[in-house]
């Protein structure tokens, strides 16, 4: 069994060549939405900036303020979603910025939130469960009684959603999980059910996609009615004015698309939505680990030819008990 | 590992001297602020945030930290697997250093935990989540480690006396040699599994799913370099006379891998079309620079036999492969990760003192352990 170098160097191209390989063939493909996945539609032309969803995410879901800064605590301002704030309005300037939904000189609103993916990154990346896409909702929920703190899923999310509490002894990971803890009393999404325009809308994700795709169709400037609150909810639509949509409904096949789906006047890359591929980063890191970990058939086999090897290469030092003893080389 | 083809023995000498109190000191201080930690949240002692919620105590401390103890992982890849008896006596030193490598890096992750009380999870099956790579990692070193104690345990074992146990022990140690070969091949290439889902936000001068094999190459790389290197500071900190000739041999396998390596990496650029990205003006590019260069240059610094045969050109060469398996690890998850604009992360002064006790620790550990036990080949054999 005395390898030469030659051979050592072949064994080390091949286990490549066989990592390499089996990747390619292994690969899932991504995760399909439930049938009654609920989501959110947020169209950003009807978004005013008044930050009501802000306030009720925070008073639904027990969060404290998050003043501005230290120096400024009279301001209950979150500047970013954070461990202690799920969701958040930013704006996107240019220029001027004095005509709303316009790309030069102008500006926009974006709520930023959990996406709910279908192929989540961060349910792929947790190590222990506590990151758990309910099966019928859709809804990506996250158990801090599971949690082992290790923020695997903070670096993972492409969209830089769930966040920890950094100065807490005892500190657990923040994200939107769609109000589920709403769900059983007949409640939906405060940040929906607060938004007075229809910016937020919420729904099963096929309903708001029909009505996404509604409104890409529209002349821009058109009367048209926009629904609020809920999709089959009570009737509280009202009518509006179709803005100069983007043709395009961010969420619908980014990363194997997204429970809540965006739309938007102005480019999404402007609004800190880049424009992402098709397949899910989890079906190719999954397609990975499986290729090499599937029912653990490789490692079972390197392990066996391994003890193999070993056994031989060592025979000579079993009854050997002094130190001085030399074996066959 | 069994009995020893070569003798070995403990050093002996003083424990206490200004070395050990220093590295000692080192220890404490890291020990004060983790205290901090414990009480007041990770946000206290560390620069860590959500746009990088990993910092030096993951990406060093796990990543370079793990990768820097494969020494012994190596080395028995090398003379039980490819059965190089000649390199035996360099076995023992390696697998301590591994052994404390690892075992503080594993252990340092519960510091970076932020609910580390749960860490049980990995292992219980309902929390358990297969799929995840840091569960795969997470499982495999914790068993490594458990693997390396078992390993070295014969060293401990003729401590003692207990030479039954010893015997038993070496019947079936072929099986944890194995073992001891196949978890670090695992965690190792899972190490750098770990970037994949990070998708866009890793600069695509490393994200590819090559990254496992990438890893995995240069762990090993990194493990007949860190060999090289402990052996040449061994000799000139004990005062004890050099290994050369040996080194040279462990050298020549150490330069065809890092060839293969080189060319699996730039290969993989090429066929990735990212070739290009590495002349774009960067940070990253600076770092991927020094990654690359500090590779290269052992294969014109190593190419001659007669350059293998010197000691200072070795010990350089093992040197710059370790700054390229640092900056590999360092590039991937810290340099070109980015993770939306505005974030930015360099470690606190506590952080970095946390990494600086951690390494007091591990070397005052060696020291403490190769004068106190039969670890070092004895001079009489040489």
């Amino acid at each position: 069994m005395n390898l030469s170098r030659r051979n050592f160097l072949k064994g080390t191209v091949a286990g490549g060549a066989l990592l390499t390989a089996g990747t390619a063939a292994e690969a899932r493909p991504n995760k399909t939405m439930p049938p009654d996945a609920l989501g959110l539609l947020f169209d950003s032309t009807l978004c005013i900036g008044c930050k009501a969803c802000v306030a009720a995410c925070k008073r639904v879901n027990n969060l404290p303020p998050d003043p501005i800064s230290e120096e400024f605590p009279m301001w209950d301002a979150p500047l970013d979603i954070s461990g202690t704030t799920y969701n958040i309005i930013k704006v996107y300037n240019s220029g001027k910025a004095n005509r709303k939904d316009e790309e030069v000189d102008g500006y926009a609103f974006m709520k930023q939130s959990c996406l709910h993916c279908v192929d989540p990154s961060c349910v792929s990346a947790c190590p222990v469960s506590a990151m758990i896409k309910d099966p019928v909702t859709g809804i990506v929920a996250y158990d801090p009684d599971a949690c082992i703190g290790c923020r695997y899923c903070v670096a993972a999310c492409p969209f830089g959603i769930p966040r920890f509490e950094y100065n807490k002894a005892l500190p657990k990971i923040g994200k939107c999980e769609l109000c589920r803890h709403r769900i059983p009393d007949g409640n939906y999404a405060a940040c929906a059910e607060v938004c007075p325009t229809g910016a937020t809308l919420y729904g099963k994700v096929t309903d708001l996609s029909a009505e996404a795709r509604r409104r890409l169709a529209l002349k821009p400037g058109e009367k048209t009615i926009f629904p609020r609150g809920r999709l089959g909810g009570p009737d509280w639509s009202y009518q509006g004015v179709a803005g100069k949509y983007v043709q395009q409904v961010y969420g619908d096949k980014e990363l194997g698309g997204t429970q809540m789906i965006k739309l938007a006047a102005v480019p999404f890359d402007k609004l800190g939505h880049p424009p992402l591929p098709e397949r899910s980063y989890a079906s190719i890191s999954e397609g990975v680990q499986h290729t090499l970990y599937k029912y653990l058939a490789l490692p079972a086999v390197v392990l066996g030819v391994l003890s193999v090897v070993a056994k031989r290469n060592t025979k000579h030092e079993d009854d050997d008990d002094s130190d001085s003893g030399r074996g066959r080389k | 590992m069994a009995n020893a083809q070569h003798a070995v023995a403990p050093l002996g000498g003083r424990l206490v001297t200004p070395v050990t109190v220093v590295l000692a000191g080192l220890t404490a201080i890291a020990g004060v602020i983790l205290l901090v930690r414990f009480f007041f949240g990770l946000g206290a002692v560390t620069n860590i945030s959500d746009g990088f919620p990993w910092g030096i105590w993951i990406a060093y401390d796990v990543m370079v930290g793990s990768a820097f103890a494969c020494g012994g992982y190596a080395m028995a890849l090398l003379v039980y697997i490819f059965n190089r008896g000649e390199y035996h006596p360099l076995v023992r030193p390696a697998l301590l250093a591994s052994l404390f490598g690892y075992t503080l890096a594993g252990a340092s992750v519960i510091f970076d935990l932020g609910r580390y009380w749960n860490v049980w999870h990995l292992f219980w099956p309902g929390y358990a989540q297969i799929n995840s790579v840091m569960f795969e990692v997470g499982v495999c070193i914790t068993a490594y480690i458990f693997v390396m104690w078992i390993e070295f345990s014969p060293v401990f074992l003729e401590k003692l006396g207990l030479k039954d146990v010893k015997r038993k022990l070496s019947k079936v140690l072929f099986f944890f040699i194995a073992l001891g070969v196949l978890l670090p091949s695992m965690h190792q290439s899972s190490l750098g599994s770990l970037l994949v889902v990070f998708g866009y936000q890793v600069h695509p001068l490393w994200q590819t799913v090559l990254l496992p094999l990438l890893f995995l190459l240069t762990a090993i790389l990194l493990g007949f370099a860190v060999v090289i290197f402990e052996a040449s500071v061994v000799s000139v900190g004990f005062k004890r006379p050099g290994e050369t000739p040996i080194l040279a041999r462990l050298s020549r396998i150490m330069y065809w891998l890092l060839a293969v390596y080189l060319v699996v990496r730039v290969g993989d650029l090429a066929w990735r079309g990212a070739l290009g990205l590495m002349f774009v003006p960067s940070f990253e590019t600076a770092g991927f620079w020094v990654e690359m260069l500090a590779f290269a240059a052992p294969l014109w610094l190593l190419a001659s036999a007669e350059s293998r045969q010197r000691r200072d050109r070795l010990f350089v060469s093992a040197v710059l492969l370790m700054l390229g398996g640092f900056m590999l690890r360092i590039n991937g998850f810290l340099i070109g990760y980015e993770t939306g604009p505005g974030w930015h992360y360099f470690p606190a002064v506590p952080e970095l003192l946390v990494t600086i006790g951690l390494i007091a620790f591990e070397i005052l550990a060696y020291i403490v352990f190769v004068r106190m036990l039969p670890v070092l080949p004895k001079h009489a054999t040489h």
